[in-house]
């Protein structure tokens, strides 16, 4: 099991590993059969929360959805493990397809402009009166489209996203963090050894 | 009177026995008062004016008989006056010339017969009788004067009361009346000394430096030219001879004016005057004064030019504020003053300080209104500048980059080319004062139209400023979408308050804003005024910071930027304060050791971009003295040596440009050789990237200085792929930079050698003409050293190389004439070139060189002309030339050593041979000079000169006969010299 999961993923065997121990110990059933059981919603918020240092809940609801494949509100463990390669050791272009996912949320694989207006509408400081703001959201989103829609329908396909993000890798996240920032560590280059390569930690709050 | 007379009357200096009043505005004063006070006295003290001198007053007079009236009895040779002593005597008696006068009421009227020739009678008289009280009131009063004191005054007072003889009383009277005539002259001539500025060899060269400066063609300037007659100035300043020295002459000047003929001036501690001008002898000048005295140059020349009084009105102000200037720094004080005429001159010119800065603030309110004339207005920004700069570098102190010196003199730095703008100095190390050139902070106005650009990127600023990290990243990328290498772009973020906005970004926590920030940073640090605001704002030590983030696009980013705003003093100045040259130096160790990462995180970049950009902004920071010794010390050349062994453009052209650069340092040039640098220099000439080419070759030019390293250059195959680089010559800067390196490496022979073989030599008398003057300062050079082996003379030759190198003789860059000069010496020494460059009239243009400024020149344009002179076989003009030549030269310098050592005496003697006086005149004029050198002595002993100067001695032309004498001379003194010290 473990080795098939290793050549489906791109994490290491001894991470796969790591990683399912830690979903076993989340669900707290480990003598349940796995493909039966996962994490809901709410158990799977406060992992990025804990972790990662995730705190919008609006988007963490998004990505428990790109997490959720089979969308049936559980995460299973072959579910947690791609969700969390993805997140750890994950291509860009893996990367690229889990932050659309994320954005377009479920639907017709478009990112629309009241989905993005809908993702951005916290992002200004509030003004005193809440038009004024609704303007300037409105105009940022105008601003987005106009960057990254290229083909000039109004929405967002995930081509136009691919090509914007290519372009610019800044706007992977374009819509808001829904990636696990890395906080990288260098290994001094007085001590190398043969198999280390700079190793991601991530911070986690207590 | 006596004391005024003896102190402050100026006599002359010549005679010995009778000395005589000079003609000086002073003494002309002195004499009026005398006068006045004569003449009124017979009004103003009748009863003393009866008074019978104790012994007459003498001098031979110029009036007639015939001009006395009545009460004289008058014959045809004598004339008696009917007034007489109590025993009879005439008190008036003239037995033509010589006249005696015992009263003044006979000096009044003497006066009064006299007319217009009273002052010549009253010179006369002062000159006959120098102690005139002794002869007045008899001995015992001439103590009055002698000590000069109240109590003597009045010991003598006390005797004569006591006396109580009425003569008596009328002495004392006399006395009296003449001690307050003594001191009212001493005041009046002090008004007269103190008004009259003493100048000396400091205040003198000050303003002939700034006439000079005024001078020249065209109608704004106030002379045409000025000139000292001799270039040779003494340890003290003068430049008089020493025996002229001694009357108090500095020097001599021709000056010609725009409206009149040249005048020759003598400036001496007492003023300025025109003198007897140039006697048909060459250098030689009639001392006697032809004129009134001026207190300085400005003076004399206003009343000679109208021209030049108009004109420097206009120019006035400055010329008088740069005199002033330099007045103060002088801080000159005539030794020579009387203790008392210092004090008070001291208090005058305080006096006069207060009142010329009140003048000077007119002046100042003048300049405003002035304006209009360009020229003085960028004179005078450049000056407060200059001051500024000055207290900069005052508040700076010691840490000041220092200015480097010169590689060598004769050897000028090859002119780089900048890679930004010409605003942008590159080789700062070079000048300093780029910083001089601020560019003018020009904001967008108000209501000018604005680009729609401006509307939108201020929109996206608000976004910055009021939206959280995902608004402000997606601000950021959609500003990065602006043309950001378009200034309005770049001007509408700083104009909108977002350079401030974006380096504040660089101090959160979010590394896609960071990212974000620094690309657009990046960018418009292009523009010069941004990279200032930037330093402005303080954002370089926070960029230094970055250099420490874990994250390796931060890095890059930050040292591309870095490298972008480090193009002036104040920024390099600033990184290197916050250790930024440490940092960049270890970005230059990233990935060397490590392998790449097996797995990149997402906003990573690999640790040879990392590297590259490293090596950008180092590029950028080496061009500070201080920093190259940073780099330097941060251990920086073994890192750059070994990121020399990649195979990247991207990489190569800032590490070789950070490297050539650097190579202006000695420590550098060294370090190059032993860290085995030059082989990858060299190979990298044969790269395909012209940048890289060029920079490879200039780090060669900056190198091969040094033997080792133009020997290394060979080995390693670096001479061929520059002699082929010399055919393209379509990029200028690579050119030069070629051209630099082959002249550096053509220093030694060996590789003299293989030029020639690759028929370089040929391709660089082809670059002679039509080139920029960097390169041709480089080929020239290049061509004077190979021109020193006579295989390639001839090539030089047939190839047409004469004319070109003859024609750049009379260009006006200082480096080029010193290569110029050169170049064609080397060539001279073929008879065959020779024969060219004379029928081109080549020697006159090196001899007038000799009057060039600048000193190098001067010096190549003499070694130059020692092959002439050995070449110059039956030219009588040519050699007549050539030793006028030598003979100029040898009043300057270390010359008359250095003809000797070039081997021009003995040909030189040979000249006396000819048939021609006036080669005979300037050769032995020439010899003469020469021989103040021991060594020059024997050699022209040795080619049997003693027995041709000795014929000389012999002829009707007197400068020659003087000349062969004084050389003579030398020669018999040193031989008298040798014998008595091998005797003793």
């Amino acid at each position: 099991n473990c080795i098939y999961l290793y050549f489906l993923f791109t994490v290491k065997k001894n991470e796969v590993e790591c990683l399912i121990r830690i979903f076993h110990s989340l669900v707290e059933r480990a003598d349940v059969r796995l493909d039966n059981i996962g994490l809901d919603r709410n158990a799977f918020q406060v992992i990025p929360h804990r972790i990662f240092g995730m705190t919008d809940d609006v988007l963490m609801n998004r990505v428990f959805f790109a997490f959720d494949k089979d969308n049936d509100n559980l995460i299973n463990v072959k579910e947690w493990v791609k969700g969390l390669s993805v997140f750890l050791r994950g291509t860009f272009e893996e990367k690229l397809k889990f932050c659309f996912e994320v954005y377009y949320l479920n639907g017709d694989s478009y990112i629309s402009r009241e989905k993005i207006f809908d993702m951005l509408k916290n992002s200004l400081h509030q003004q005193s009166p809440e038009e004024e703001t609704d303007e300037g959201v409105t105009e940022l989103v105008d601003i987005t489209l106009k960057n990254m829609d290229y083909d000039n329908d109004g929405k967002l396909s995930f081509e136009d996203f691919e090509k914007a993000v290519k372009e610019d890798r800044l706007l992977l996240e374009v819509f808001g963090p829904c990636l696990p920032e890395a906080k990288v560590q260098h290994q001094q280059a007085k001590n190398p050894s043969p198999s280390s390569f700079n190793t991601i930690h991530y911070s986690v709050p207590s | 009177m006596g004391v005024a007379l003896t102190r402050s009357a100026q006599w002359t200096a010549a005679g010995r026995g009778t000395r005589n009043l000079e003609t000086t505005p002073l003494n002309e004063a002195i004499l009026k008062e005398i006068i006045t006070f004569v003449e009124s006295f017979l009004y103003k003290h009748p009863q003393e004016a009866n008074y019978a001198f104790a012994e007459p007053l003498e001098w031979k007079t110029e009036l007639e008989p015939a001009a006395f009236g009545s009460g004289y009895a008058v014959s045809e040779t004598t004339v008696t006056s009917e007034e007489a002593d109590k025993n009879g005597q005439p008190l008036l008696f003239l037995s033509v010339p010589q006249i005696k006068i015992r009263s003044f009421g006979q000096l009044s009227r003497l006066l009064f017969f006299a007319k217009n020739t009273k002052l010549k009678e009253a010179q006369a008289c002062i000159e006959a009788n120098r102690n005139p009280i002794a002869k007045i009131l008899g001995l015992d009063y001439n103590i009055i004067n002698e000590i000069n004191e109240d109590s003597a005054l009045l010991t003598i007072l006390d005797k004569i009361t006591r006396d109580n003889d009425p003569e008596s009383e009328t002495k004392v009277k006399i006395a009296l009346l003449l001690k307050q005539l003594d001191l009212h002259l001493l005041n009046h001539s002090l008004k007269h000394i103190s008004l009259e500025i003493r100048l000396n060899p400091g205040t003198v060269k000050n303003d002939i430096e700034l006439l000079k400066r005024f001078s020249g063609k065209g109608e704004q300037t106030v002379l045409e030219s000025i000139d000292y007659t001799s270039d040779y100035e003494f340890s003290n300043g003068c430049r008089a001879p020493p025996w002229r020295q001694i009357q108090g002459e500095i020097c001599y000047v021709l000056v010609k004016p725009h409206d009149a003929e040249i005048l020759c001036v003598t400036c001496s501690k007492e003023g300025v005057f025109l003198n007897g001008g140039k006697t048909d002898d060459e250098g030689e000048i009639n001392y006697e004064r032809k004129g009134e005295i001026y207190k300085d140059l400005v003076t004399l020349l206003k009343e000679k030019s109208a021209v030049f009084s108009e004109n420097m009105s206009k120019q006035e102000v400055r010329f008088s504020e740069e005199q002033q200037k330099e007045k103060e720094q002088l801080n000159e004080v005539p030794k020579e003053e009387e203790a008392a005429t210092l004090r008070k001159a001291s208090d005058v010119s305080h006096r006069s300080m207060l009142e010329k800065n009140q003048i000077n603030r007119g002046k100042n309110l003048m300049t405003k209104r002035l304006e209009p004339s360009l020229n003085w207005k960028t004179t005078v920004d450049a000056k407060v500048k200059h001051l500024l700069r000055d207290n900069l570098e005052e508040k700076h102190g010691g840490r000041l980059e220092k200015p480097r010196p010169s590689v060598l003199p004769g050897r000028p730095q090859l002119i780089r080319k900048s890679i930004e703008k010409a605003e942008e100095v590159i080789s700062e190390s070079s000048s300093e004062s780029e910083e001089d050139e601020e560019p003018p902070d020009h904001r967008q106005e108000a209501n000018a139209d604005l680009p729609s650009e401006y509307w939108q990127i201020q929109k996206l600023v608000k976004y910055l400023k009021g939206g959280n990290q995902t608004a402000t990243v997606i601000a950021l990328c959609s500003m990065k979408d602006f043309n950001l290498a378009q200034e309005t772009c770049q001007l509408a973020i700083r104009d909108v308050g977002g350079l401030e906005v974006l380096i504040n970004l660089l101090e959160t926590d979010d590394v896609k804003c960071k990212i974000g920030s620094l690309k657009i940073l990046k960018e418009i640090s292009h523009n010069p005024q941004i990279r200032r605001n930037i330093v402005d704002l303080g954002g370089l030590p926070i960029m230094v910071n970055i250099l420490d983030s874990p994250h390796k696009s931060l890095k890059c980013l930050a040292a591309e930027t870095i490298a972008n705003v480090a193009k002036f003093r104040r920024a390099r100045q600033a990184v290197r304060r916050h250790g930024g040259i440490t940092k960049l130096v270890a970005l230059l160790d990233c990935g060397q050791n490590s392998t790449e990462p097996a797995y990149s995180s997402l906003y990573e970049t690999r640790d040879v971009e990392v590297a590259r950009c490293g090596a950008l902004a180092l590029w950028s920071c080496s061009k500070s003295y201080a920093n190259k010794e940073a780099i330097r010390k941060a251990g920086g050349i073994p890192l750059l040596a070994r990121l020399l062994k990649t195979s990247h453009e991207n990489m190569l052209i800032p590490v070789v440009g950070t490297l050539q650069e650097c190579a202006s340092e000695e420590n550098y040039r060294a370090a190059i050789k032993a860290e085995r640098i030059i082989e990858d220099l060299v190979k990298n000439l044969n790269s395909g990237n012209e940048q890289l080419q060029e920079h490879c070759a200039m780090a060669i030019y900056q190198c091969a200085e040094d033997e080792e390293t133009r020997d290394l250059v060979r080995l390693h195959g670096g001479l061929q792929p520059l002699a082929s680089l010399l055919n393209n010559t379509d990029n200028k800067e690579r050119l030069a930079a070629v051209t630099g390196a082959i002249w550096k490496c053509s220093i030694s022979k060996e590789n003299v050698i293989k030029f020639r073989e690759y028929k370089a030599i040929e391709t660089l008398v082809g670059l002679l003409t039509d080139q920029p003057e960097e390169v041709l300062v480089n080929v020239v050079g290049a061509l004077g050293e190979c021109c020193q082996e006579h295989e390639n003379r001839v090539v030089v030759r047939k190839c047409g190389g004469i004319q070109p190198l003859v024609n750049l003789l009379v260009g006006i860059n200082q480096a080029l004439l010193v290569n110029v000069t050169k170049a064609v010496g080397a060539c001279a020494v073929e008879p065959e070139s020779m024969m060219i460059i004379d029928r081109l009239d080549g020697v006159r243009l090196l001899w007038s060189l000799l009057k060039n400024p600048h000193p190098d020149v001067k010096a190549s344009a003499a070694w130059a002309l020692c092959p002439c002179i050995q070449n110059a076989k039956n030219n009588d003009k040519l050699r007549r030339h050539l030793a006028e030549a030598i003979s100029r030269c040898c009043m300057w310098g270390r010359n008359r050593v250095a003809f000797g050592e070039y081997k021009a005496v003995a040909p030189l003697v040979r000249y006396l041979k000819s048939s021609d006086t006036n080669v005979h005149r300037a050769t032995a004029q020439a010899l003469y000079q020469l021989s103040e050198n021991a060594d020059n002595c024997i050699t022209m002993h040795e080619n049997g000169a003693v027995k041709l100067l000795l014929d000389m001695v012999g002829s009707p032309d007197e400068a020659l006969q003087e000349a062969a004498a004084g050389c003579i001379s030398n020669i018999r003194r040193l031989a008298l010299a040798t014998e008595k010290a091998r005797y003793s």
